[in-house]
């Protein structure tokens, strides 16, 4: 009874919320479907002839420290700026046959939650059939969508939208 | 004068805490040609009984609440027709709250129309007090299909999802937004609640192994099943009418595809063996037919295919993303979401016909559900930057907006109509 009561305190302290009037609605930002800048071009793949004294994983002067492919809207290709980054972890993945890796595809939070699941989906399948068709073997590569649940970006606009619509390449143990 | 007693069973006895938090609602636009009405405070009224049925009646957006002023007739015999005539009344609701014995009560109500001077309705229901507002919704059903001729709805719950941070739960409440109940609570993503047809279940997708399964769990006990976690995602469930039945979306294979499996879980059957994306069933409500999302042939656009599988047959041609088809339970014409511009709308389209209806208009609109009665769609939107619920009339005319004090509420899903 006394939930009930503080309940309905509750409802009508909302309804007399409700009557202000309503605030005009944000007017929407123009929609562009612009693909986030490219990372910065990597400096020359060295650390294979060097002696590897640091993880080239985790080394910001190797490409594989890049592990985010971006897509435009609605689409799974993964663009030709992106295919040295993914050929370089399928390289990494044939040389280290331990090594294992799982693509994280995901999309920005428009349009149908369901679709945009099974487009993620794709999206991490598309770099995986990239990998596969470099000689990784498939045993070496997980993936898994997370649609438009897991946003890295969390602003209703393309500046956050395009940096959610990515398939994310992590190894074991990240 | 009909008058029977009845007790009013609990719709559902949630085996969970019941919550503080409440959905509140704002009407943002009403309809034409509304009803004036004018329910009377129930003699010996003391939590707001009657103000229920007022404010559900006004929120439908079908009638017009009239002030009763100074007038307060609690039994037939008290009533001045002229007098609400004046006041511009067509219809007028009187009542009132006896103790009886046991700690129950006695509601009784009348429902009157103030020109024809006859009375409509008239029930007494035997309750206890905690079910004052679920006997306020069945009173104002009643008015409701006596003066409108369709189905009321404001017996009946919805569910939605309701993030706060990197909390998620699932939640069901009254129709009305009040009484909130927490279902699941995670936190990883939950998306995708679908109610069984006879509303003691909800299936829904959660994230919380790592990959998108599919759950169904019974509301009474609070007790859930896996009914699919293969490799990949698992997701879209919908209940087949007959409720032991679910389409599922499975992309073990490689491509994600709609599969039957029966409500306990067990071995998927493939619908159709089909190129691109296919998801979100939706089936007809006689079991025959299934609508769905596919990219087979080049963009997201709805399709049509018998339950037993077969040719689809593509229902959508307007623009480059039609997404989350729903039937509407007279089978008649489906909702869904598409995209204008920039813009992600709910829209309506019309099976004998194809021709749609854009009903929305804000910037982010999702994920459509039908009410029981077919009247109004409820579905998700961004408003101030947060995530809400509205309801929309089929006809586009009425508009409502839910709101939470706090978090994003999304995925909404509409119960049954309960008897």
């Amino acid at each position: 009874m006394k939930q009930l009561m503080l309940s309905a305190l509750l409802m009508s302290l909302l309804a007399a919320c409700g009557s202000q009037p309503p605030k005009e609605e944000p007017k929407p930002a123009p929609v562009t479907e612009k693909a986030p800048e490219a990372p910065a071009a990597p400096a020359p793949v060295k650390a294979e002839t060097k002696p590897v004294l640091i993880d080239a994983l985790k080394d910001p002067e190797s490409i594989l420290s890049h592990r985010s492919v971006y897509y435009d809207f609605d689409k799974s290709i993964v663009k030709d700026e992106y295919r040295p980054m993914v050929q370089a972890h399928a390289a990494y993945l044939v040389s280290h046959v331990n090594a294992k890796t799982t693509l994280q595809g995901n999309c920005d939070e428009r349009g149908s939650r369901e679709y945009n699941l099974a487009l993620g989906q794709r999206r991490a399948d598309s770099v995986k059939q990239l990998m596969e068709a470099a000689g990784v073997p498939s045993g070496q590569i997980s993936t898994v969508s997370f649609g438009a649940e897991k946003p890295h970006a969390m602003g209703h606009d393309e500046e956050s939208w395009s940096q959610n619509r990515r398939t994310d390449i992590l190894y074991q143990g990240e | 004068m009909k008058k029977f007693s009845a007790c009013i069973a609990l719709l559902f006895l949630f085996a969970c805490r019941p919550l503080f938090a409440a959905l509140s609602i704002e009407i943002v636009g009403g309809g034409e040609n509304q009803i004036p009405i004018s329910v009377v405070p129930f003699e010996s009224d003391a939590t707001g009984l009657s103000k229920v049925i007022a404010d559900d009646l006004a929120r439908s957006g079908m009638f017009k609440t009239i002030d009763p002023g100074m007038l307060a007739p609690h039994a037939i015999e008290q009533v001045n027709f002229s007098d609400w005539r004046g006041k511009g009344a067509d219809a007028i609701v009187i009542g009132g709250i006896y103790p009886v014995a046991g700690g129950q009560y006695e509601v009784r109500f009348r429902l009157l129309d103030a020109a024809k001077q006859v009375q409509l309705a008239g029930f007494s229901y035997t309750v206890a007090q905690n079910q004052f507002r679920q006997t306020a919704h069945k009173i104002a059903d009643i008015v409701y299909q006596q003066l409108t001729g369709d189905v009321g709805v404001f017996s009946t719950k919805i569910a939605y999802i309701l993030k706060q941070g990197k909390h998620y739960e699932l939640q069901v409440a009254d129709a009305d937004g009040f009484g909130a109940q927490s279902v699941v609570s995670v936190n990883e993503p939950i998306i995708s609640p679908a109610w069984s047809p006879d509303g003691r279940k909800i299936a829904y997708v959660s994230f919380e192994r790592g990959n998108a399964v599919v759950y169904v769990q019974d509301l009474l006990s609070g007790r859930r099943h896996i009914v699919a976690d293969f490799k990949g995602s698992n997701s879209a469930p919908a209940w087949a009418p007959g409720g032991r039945q679910l389409a599922v979306v499975l992309s073990h294979d490689g491509s994600s595809r709609i599969y039957l499996v029966g409500e306990e879980g067990g071995n998927p059957k493939l619908l159709e063996n089909s190129a691109g994306i296919s998801t979100e069933p939706s089936f007809s409500p006689d079991g025959q037919q299934i609508i769905f999302t596919s990219d087979r042939g080049g963009s997201p656009q709805i399709y049509r295919i018998a339950a037993s599988g077969g040719q689809a047959m593509r229902l959508t041609f307007e623009g480059n993303y039609n997404v989350s088809p729903h039937y509407s339970p007279d089978g008649k014409s489906f909702a869904y979401l598409e995209r204008n511009g920039g813009h992600f709308n709910v829209a309506i389209q019309d099976f004998a016909t194809s021709q749609s209806q854009l009903l929305t208009d804000a910037d982010l609109d999702q994920s459509p559900t039908f009410a029981p009665n077919g009247k109004l769609i409820l579905y998700a939107s961004i408003y101030g930057g947060r995530g809400i619920l509205a309801i929309v009339s089929s006809d586009g005319r009425i508009k409502q907006r839910l709101t939470m004090q706090s978090g994003d509420i999304r995925e909404p899903a509409w119960g049954p109509l309960v008897h």
